[in-house]
């Protein structure tokens, strides 16, 4: 246990490089170059602290770690209580990872308002951070939420031609998902007076169809945001719209917001309602599996395709997380870290070629391998990864997921495998389109390949992608006791629910 | 009836201020137009120390043989409202003086409005609620249209008088109705007369209910709220804040201590009119405003369902309840004299603009501004972390513990679409190409007041502890 605020420290650290932003004065060249140079090194020191909590994480422990604790409404009983387990733990470093990768990314394709992108951008890690870190309902709510107001900005002030739409839609869902959540918390703070979420883990108790509607309320929110079908239309909207950042930050961290809710606050509170409406989850992933995998055959936007790609994956975690037992929720995790790497990657990959072209259409492009072979082969390996190739982290999750499913229900197993068919049919139809053929069109031929920048860019990605691969255990053991620990009580929840209702 | 010392020095705020504001008015008289400087500043002084008077130091009590009531929540929301008042005061100067409409009885009929409003929240008797009630508005009516060459603002002033006198009209109705079934106009009265089950129910629940429309105008709940759009957008920009603000914080007081106070055992009665009136205000506040044009007049409707949400904390009845409407409207009150401080800076070539579409661009033009205006236009959305949040928070808390489920899950849809018009205004300024920029702001009041009120939302959203348990401390009043 560590003495000082660790996790504090890693959460506002970035809201201080804001600040400082802000406060930068003076010619408009300089005030740009000194405020990407605070955010990059702002984000890259909180990226290194935040692998100390890898160093020192207990792997053995299921409870939670680097536990802070503070009043801070006492009036309605709201406090700072922050900690991680195995399941945040990990998230929380894939934010800190993205985001000097996003800032870096940034460094010459945002040209206007650099010091407010950089300023949204730093404010965006606080938030994502902290949501991960939130044991309070009341302070997980307000990450979760926060995260509405730079993103909108993100995606209204640096997107694209529809961007007003598209940031629009984005928030209005979102918000309309996230009130219901409100007061689903408001409701079980009523019922046990205090929104700490470790004291509303032992103490909640609810009559059934309580739990069913609060179940339903937080469903509302945590589904728009993974997002399952049929709430997932604003994504292909806001990817699109969005700036390259701002697609795999939105990719890589946000929509595993939603995974994480059902987790972190469905799964455990509400054990009962989770296994009635399991079902329905899986009806719904199945759904998203298989029809946003055909949608995705049809786009003819980049960017658009790898939206309905993260749809389809995102339908993988949500089985995993409700088939609810030791493989699946892991899978579900995994695949959850490694949708955040490739599909940010894959983003990435998308942003390389738009800033030298302005153009995301896909039959702008075609034989860029003569042109930008190392370009050819970043692409290669995230779309492999993104298919599930063995070796590439993307299988260990899919997989799992399948084992997993398949121990619980062998239909959902069924039709969720035909989805990894669909994934790389679009997925590699999408690569040969771009990259392979002649370069027959004129105003590709002088394009140039990845600098050095971009390359710094992918580097970490590709070596993080191949060790998930090869060796997914580093990432495993910590996760499993916290994993162990939520399906073990959720099955002893299940189970007293059911001699309760047994006995006479 | 002798009236003890101890009366008028319970009454002694009203005393310093009535004196005050009757000195400075001869004052201006006998100096004329040259007065009207120092009258205002003055004025805004006198309203300030009269704050201070009231907790310099805190006494409680009632007083007049029981007209007149002073306790935490009456003492509270006077705060509110002269603090409201000054600052509107101080923030007219430039406005007035623009369309050459600066005269000294302004800032005085301001004072005598705020006069009334402090005997309507410290009402103990429904003849003396009256009585300060009419003070209050007759002033209010001249205030408005103010700007007398103005069709606009006449046009205001004459809508809000005729409207106005009809829901005196009733509330006084209401009033002689309770009186007859109850045999008395004193809280007090009322009180022991339903509970001792003497008031025939029937027809003090008809006076109740006139009461409540008359005071359901005042604070411009739907569907009393038809003047309120009119009224906004044709007074002067500095009045408008004003009514945004002071009366309504001043009936929504009245509203409190006289549901929760002598018609409490009529809960069960008056809490279905509340809660419709609370919906229907939070609806009306989010949709009608989604096609406005002219930022006062969203504003309008904004205040609209935010009055709402507070009618919903006042419809749970509970100490809870009363916490968050006191919590809410202080909230409430940085919030909006924010933005209209920040309307007031609205300019361009030195002409005062009020359309939203001429926020274009702000950001580039004049950052700190549409900064400034991000801040209150998400806090007004209820987005956390910002301050607006936690007042939401604290309403639907109230209103689920008090089982109010249907209207809760309504209010919170409600400000879903009314984060639409909010976030409209951000697009606008963030989004937009910048059409021709707004004048810089002068440095003056205004900035002052929007840089107050923006630090302010930051400082309630990060530690709202404080202000909590200054509602709490103010809503034990009803609650002994």
């Amino acid at each position: 246990m560590s003495s000082w605020p660790i996790l504090s420290l890693i959460t506002f650290l970035p809201l201080a490089g804001a600040l400082f932003c802000l406060v930068v004065n003076g010619p408009k060249e300089a005030v740009e170059r000194n405020c990407k140079s605070i955010a990059l090194a702002t984000s890259l020191a909180t990226f290194l602290i935040s692998l100390l909590l890898w160093a020192r994480f207990d792997v053995t422990k299921a409870g939670f770690q680097f536990e802070e604790k503070a009043d801070w409404v006492p009036a309605l009983a709201i406090g700072y209580h922050m900690g991680i387990d195995g399941i945040s733990l990990f998230f929380v470093l894939l934010s800190t990872l993205l985001t000097p990768i996003c800032i870096l990314a940034s460094w010459e394709s945002i040209h206007v308002r650099v010091k407010e992108f950089m300023v949204a951008f730093l404010v965006l890690e606080t938030f994502m951070v902290g949501m991960f870190c939130a044991l309070d309902l009341a302070l997980f709510y307000i990450f979760f939420e926060g995260v509405l107001i730079p993103m909108f900005l993100i995606i209204g002030v640096w997107g694209g031609p529809r961007r007003v739409y598209a940031a629009f839609k984005f928030f209005l869902y979102t918000l309309l998902g996230s009130v219901l959540m409100l007061l689903a918390i408001i409701a079980i703070y009523w019922q046990v007076g205090t929104t700490d979420l470790l004291t509303a883990m032992d103490k909640l108790e609810l009559p059934f169809i309580w739990q069913c509607w609060l179940w339903l309320a937080f469903f509302a929110s945590f589904a728009v945001k993974v997002p399952m079908w049929p709430v997932h239309t604003w994504l292909p909207d806001a990817h699109v719209e969005a700036p390259t950042a701002g697609s795999v930050i939105l990719a890589g961290v946000l929509l595993k917001m939603g995974g994480y809710g059902f987790l972190r606050l469905s799964i455990p509170l509400l054990p009962e309602a989770t296994q009635y409406f399991a079902p329905l989850v899986f009806g719904l992933s199945i759904v998203a599996v298989i029809y946003t995998s055909l949608v995705a055959l049809v786009q003819e936007d980049m960017k658009k395709l790898i939206a309905y790609s993260s749809v389809a994956h995102m339908g993988f975690v949500t089985i995993g997380a409700f088939v609810l037992n030791m493989q699946g929720v892991q899978g579900s995790l995994f695949q959850m870290l490694s949708h955040g790497i490739v599909s940010a990657a894959l983003f990435l990959c998308v942003g390389v070629v738009y800033d030298r072209m302005h153009t995301r259409e896909i039959a702008a492009y075609g034989g860029l391998v003569h042109r930008m072979p190392r370009y050819a082969f970043t692409f290669m390996f995230f779309t492999l990864a993104s298919v599930g190739l063995p070796g590439l982290s993307g299988f260990v999750g899919e997989f799992l997921v399948l084992v997993g499913a398949f121990k619980a229900n062998t239909w959902v197993a069924t039709l969720a495998a035909t989805g990894l068919i669909l994934g790389a049919a679009y997925a590699l139809w999408l690569y040969r389109k771009i990259v392979f053929g002649e370069l027959t069109k004129s105003s590709l031929k002088a394009i140039l390949d990845m600098n050095r920048r971009e390359i710094a860019v992918f580097l970490p990605l590709v070596l993080l992608t191949l060790w998930m691969g090869i060796y997914p255990n580093s990432f495993l053991d910590p996760m499993a006791p916290a994993v162990d620990k939520l399906v073990a009580d959720y099955q002893n929840a299940i189970k007293l629910a059911r001699t309760a209702a047994l006995a006479p | 009836m002798v009236i003890g010392l101890e009366s008028w020095t319970l009454a002694r705020p009203e005393l310093f201020l009535a004196a005050a504001t009757t000195l400075l008015l001869i004052y201006g008289v006998v100096r004329g137009e040259v007065a009207t400087p120092f009258v205002s500043l003055a004025t805004s002084a006198a309203l300030l120390v009269t704050a201070a008077l009231l907790f310099l130091p805190y006494r409680e009590g009632t007083a007049f043989a029981s007209l007149f009531i002073v306790d935490r929540l009456t003492a509270t929301m006077k705060v509110l409202v002269l603090v409201g008042a000054a600052i509107a005061i101080l923030m007219s100067r430039a406005y007035f003086e623009r369309v050459r409409a600066w005269r000294f009885e302004y800032p005085l009929l301001v004072a005598l409005a705020t006069l009334g409003m402090m005997l309507m929240i410290s009402a103990n008797d429904l003849m003396a609620l009256y009585v300060g009630l009419e003070l209050q508005s007759l002033a209010l009516y001249v205030v408005a249209a103010f700007q007398r060459d103005d069709a606009r603002s006449t046009e205001a002033g004459v809508k809000y008088f005729v409207l106005g006198s009809v829901a005196s009209g009733m509330l006084l109705f209401g009033a002689s109705l309770i009186y007859g079934f109850c045999g008395g106009t004193a809280f007090v009265q009322i009180s022991r007369a339903l509970l001792e089950g003497r008031g025939a129910e029937f027809g003090t629940i008809i006076g109740l209910v006139f009461v409540v429309a008359g005071l359901a105008f005042k604070v411009s709940a739907v569907p009393f709220h038809m003047w309120t759009p009119d009224v906004y957008e044709g007074a002067p920009t500095p009045v408008t804040a004003l009514f945004a603000v002071a009366p309504k914080i001043a009936a929504l007081s009245l509203m409190v201590s006289v549901l929760m106070g002598p018609f409490k055992p009529l809960f069960a009665q008056w809490q279905q009119i509340i809660v419709v009136a609370s919906v229907l205000s939070m609806a009306l506040g989010a949709f009608a405003a989604l096609r406005q044009q002219n930022i006062k007049r969203l504003m309008a409707y904004s205040s609209i369902g935010n009055v709402g949400y507070i009618l919903l904390g006042l419809a749970s009845g509970s100490e809870r309840g009363i916490q968050s409407v006191v919590f809410y409207l202080v909230i409430y009150m940085v919030m909006t004299l924010g933005v209209f401080a920040t309307i007031l800076m609205m300019k361009r070539r030195d002409v005062m603009v009020e359309d939203i579409s001429d926020l274009s661009g702000l950001a580039r033009s004049q950052p700190a501004m549409a900064f400034a205006l991000l801040i209150f236009m998400f806090s007004l959305a209820g987005i956390p972390p910002l301050a607006g949040f936690w007042g939401k928070l604290y309403i639907f808390i109230a209103a689920v513990e008090a089982k109010l489920y249907v209207a809760a899950v309504l209010g919170v849809l409600a400000s879903v679409v009314a984060s639409y018009y909010y976030l409209r205004i951000v697009k606008v300024m963030y989004f937009d190409e910048p059409a021709e920029a707004l004048d810089r702001p002068a440095f003056g009041v205004n900035r002052a007041v929007a840089l107050a009120a923006a630090v302010l939302v930051a400082v309630f959203s990060l530690a709202p502890q404080p202000l909590s348990l200054v509602a709490a401390a103010a809503a034990k009043g009803l609650f002994p």
